[in-house]
């Protein structure tokens, strides 16, 4: 029951950081043109979609409060600053999306919204992310740090790196659903993010490697587990090829297969434990009258359903889009 | 004033859950109605339900929208500002809510798109089918909510295990009798919501002189819908009212306004309780009501507040006034709904400006009553979170500073005032043009997921 909702948590997660990602991408992306045919073929690209995307977001936050009450409460706890700014960032980036189409005067400060509630979203996630990784001050199950614990070097490169990241996924999106120049200028941006993405990507690991003795021995003890960086290599390869040669669909592709490898090799890391390296993954579940209520009904019916639409809702909006079909 | 971490969370809270309930209030009443406008245009083929179902579809989108981007906030700050609450009421509370989500993704994702999307591509049948599963999702959303608070007001079917609470019995907890008066209690006010925004706007309409046939079906619907929920709202009401005699006993005292045991107990109709004096000022109290109220017996012994030690003491003054603000908004909605049903009936209403009037400024109403209605039960919990178990000090987030809880109060207060005045402005656009407007062949465009946007694809748009 336990590794049943660990998977549905990664899953959730996974889906969340591949298609919000290609969203918070797309909006950061948005700021690098002033032209108004680019940027609503850019708009239109996600318009159908990032609301459902978002909604990922909650499943996530609601299957870690049940599931994992002891991460949803220390993580939380932990990352108030951040999680609170997100949530306006997203916010922000939610509505300036439906109300810059019905603004005439205010268009520039929901552009701004737009682009500045994407970058601070995907910043503070990656900051999480790093924050995590570098370990949190945490005893007897509960956080001891600071409000301003998660804000170190480590936490900010991620920031970073997560942005680029983003704005890579976002950019292949873009590559695949848009025709023209927007597709043209996607095919430019996506060599230079990748170099960028790759290069932050690698000081992170090392980083990690270096300065925490328990990740490093795990992967020098099992050199096997090198195999899952060698896959990742394959996906920037792909993506490169894919720039060079002008696919469409294999831009995008290699993009979530680096993320996947990412996410990936951030778990091998780790695991068990769920905040390194206090917590574990048994230690955090909640009790098992708690999952198997969860299971009998949301688990095993509700989340497989969730799954079928959200496919069934890509395969509704497949193919290029037509800017003139969109209202933006 | 240096505000404490503990009191900035409490206002965070407390502003985050206000702003939201008002939407979901309003979308569960409206799902409800537009299945039976639905059912009544498939039943007698008239074009005047089509016309207004369409135009409250869009009413309808608008206000799910900005209850789903208000509502994300809710699910996180249980943990950023609670994690005490969330770490050891999470094996309750946890599933509870992801329930709650999981049938919420579940509306919006399918059958919501079908309303939006579906008219020319389903048969009638579905279509309706379509709009009732909607309107039982809102329904379903708003039990588990319920589920949810009722189990901090009533802690029941679990066990204190290793620092935590542990479920030992679901089915105590689902079926908790607190719960089945509380959910109905919330569904009918929000019945009671979707019945009075739709005849204020009808009333609008009739006092404009614009879109009359679609008025009159408002117009009508609506007061006729009230007078018929009212009466048994005010029952469940006092059904709510036992279960906090039974319950809550310091609640119940407080909201009464009731400072010693008396016997038999009068009932403070208004005053104004002087926390610090232990009294009520300016009180009208009319005797023996009291124990009536409490137990239907003329005689029966009402515990006071100073029976209670003064840290189990809720505040007085809030749960007091709330509690006959909403009573006071109830009794004015009967009246209205009454009047308004009975001229109806003569078939006179429409001549009758001022009754048309005060039907039209009373949509506010149904809001403050839920808003004053939630004020009294939830400030009527204090000092607990869970009752009598977790204190709302012990709650909190052990680490949070007052810097980071203000940080985030501005921001959230902030980005809600942004959202809250331009979604009132558009809801108010779309209400202000009217259906009439609405071309009858035109499918609302628009995604499913971005119920907001069906506000722009309006053709009437500027």
């Amino acid at each position: 029951m336990v590794t049943y909702w660990s998977v549905i948590l990664a899953v959730s997660m996974l889906i969340y950081v591949l298609l919000d990602g290609l969203d918070l991408g797309v909006g950061m992306l948005f700021g690098t043109t002033t032209d108004d045919a680019r940027r609503r073929s850019m708009l239109a690209s996600i318009s159908p979609i990032w609301d459902g995307n978002e909604t990922w977001l909650i499943v996530a936050g609601v299957v870690l409060w049940g599931a994992f009450p002891l991460v949803y409460a220390t993580l939380l706890g932990a990352f108030y600053i951040p999680v609170s700014v997100m949530l306006a960032g997203l916010i922000f980036r939610g509505v300036s999306f439906e109300f810059r189409v019905h603004a005439q005067r205010s268009k520039p400060l929901w552009n701004f919204g737009l682009i500045a509630g994407s970058f601070v979203a995907a910043f503070m996630q990656g900051a999480m992310v790093g924050a995590l990784a570098q370990g949190l001050p945490v005893a007897d199950g509960r956080f001891v740090g600071t409000d301003m614990s998660w804000l170190t070097p480590f936490s900010v490169v991620s920031g970073i790196a997560l942005c680029v990241g983003y704005m890579l996924l976002g950019a292949g999106w873009l590559a695949r659903k848009c025709e023209g120049q927007t597709r043209d200028a996607a095919f430019r941006a996506i060599p230079r993010l990748l170099v960028v993405v790759l290069a932050l990507l690698v000081v992170l690991f090392v980083h990690a490697l270096a300065s925490n003795l328990a990740v490093m021995s795990r992967w020098m003890t099992r050199p096997v587990l090198f195999l899952v960086p060698v896959l990742g290599l394959m996906a920037v390869v792909a993506v490169w090829h894919a720039a060079a040669q002008g696919r469409d669909k294999l831009a995008f592709t290699g993009g979530a297969a680096l993320f996947v490898v990412a996410y990936g090799m951030f778990a091998i890391s780790f695991w068990p434990y769920i905040v390194p390296f206090s917590i574990t993954i048994d230690q955090a579940a909640a009790p098992m009258s708690s999952l198997s209520f969860m299971f009998w009904g949301a688990g095993l019916f509700v989340f497989p359903l969730m799954l079928i639409y959200t496919v069934c809702s890509y395969t509704v909006f497949r193919g290029k889009v037509e800017p003139s079909a969109e209202h933006y | 004033m240096e505000l404490s971490a503990l009191m900035l969370s409490r206002i965070q809270f407390a502003f985050t859950v206000s702003f939201h309930i008002i939407f979901p209030s309003l979308t569960i009443g409206l799902a409800a109605w537009l299945t039976v406008l639905e059912a009544m245009h498939q039943l007698t083929g008239k074009a005047v339900y089509r016309r207004v179902f369409d135009f409250w579809l869009k009413i309808f989108g608008v206000a799910f929208g900005i209850g789903v981007v208000s509502g994300v906030v809710l699910g996180f700050e249980f943990g950023t500002n609670w994690s005490e609450l969330a770490r050891l009421s999470g094996p309750v509370q946890g599933p509870l809510l992801t329930y709650e989500t999981f049938t919420a993704f579940m509306l919006e994702a399918s059958f919501f798109g079908v309303l939006l999307f579906g008219r020319s591509r389903v048969k009638p049948g579905f279509y309706l089918f379509s709009a009732a599963m909607v309107a039982l999702g809102t329904m379903f959303s708003a039990f588990w909510i319920m589920v949810n608070n009722s189990w901090m007001q009533h802690p029941v079917g679990v066990a204190f295990i290793d620092g935590r609470f542990v479920p030992t019995d679901w089915a105590a907890i689902v079926f908790s009798p607190v719960v089945w008066v509380r959910f109905p209690h919330m569904l009918l006010a929000s019945y009671l919501t979707g019945a009075f925004c739709v005849a204020a706007t009808g009333a609008w309409y009739t006092l404009r002189r614009v879109c009359e046939p679609e008025a009159k079906v408002m117009l009508r619907m609506g007061l006729m819908l009230a007078t018929v929920i009212m009466p048994v709202q005010l029952l469940f009401g006092h059904l709510v009212g036992d279960y906090v005699h039974d319950y809550q006993p310091v609640k119940f005292a407080a909201i009464e306004g009731r400072w010693h045991d008396e016997q038999p107990a009068a009932e403070v109709v208004i005053g104004w309780p002087d926390e610090a004096a232990e009294t009520n000022r300016y009180a009208v109290s009319i005797p023996v009501l009291g124990s009536l109220i409490a137990t239907m017996t003329p005689n029966s012994k009402e515990v006071g507040l100073t029976s209670f030690p003064k840290d189990q003491r809720p505040p007085v003054l809030i749960p007091f006034l709330a509690f006959r603000v909403m009573v006071g908004c109830g009794l004015l909605m009967l009246l209205v709904a009454w009047l308004g049903s009975w001229y109806a009936f003569k078939d006179r209403l429409e001549r009758k400006t001022g009754l048309l009037w005060a039907t039209y400024l009373s949509f506010p109403l149904p809001f403050v009553a839920i808003l004053t209605g939630w004020f009294a039960a939830e400030v009527g919990r204090q000092p607990w979170t869970v009752w009598g178990v977790l204190r709302t000090a012990d709650a909190l987030t052990p680490t949070l500073t007052p810097q980071a809880a203000s940080t985030s109060l501005v921001v959230f207060c902030t980005t809600y005032l942004v959202i809250f005045s331009f979604g009132t402005y558009y809801v108010y656009k779309l209400l202000r043009h009217g259906p009439a407007s609405i071309a009858q062949d035109h499918a609302p465009t628009g995604s499913a997921n971005r119920p907001l946007s069906v506000a722009a694809a309006d053709p009437l748009h500027d």
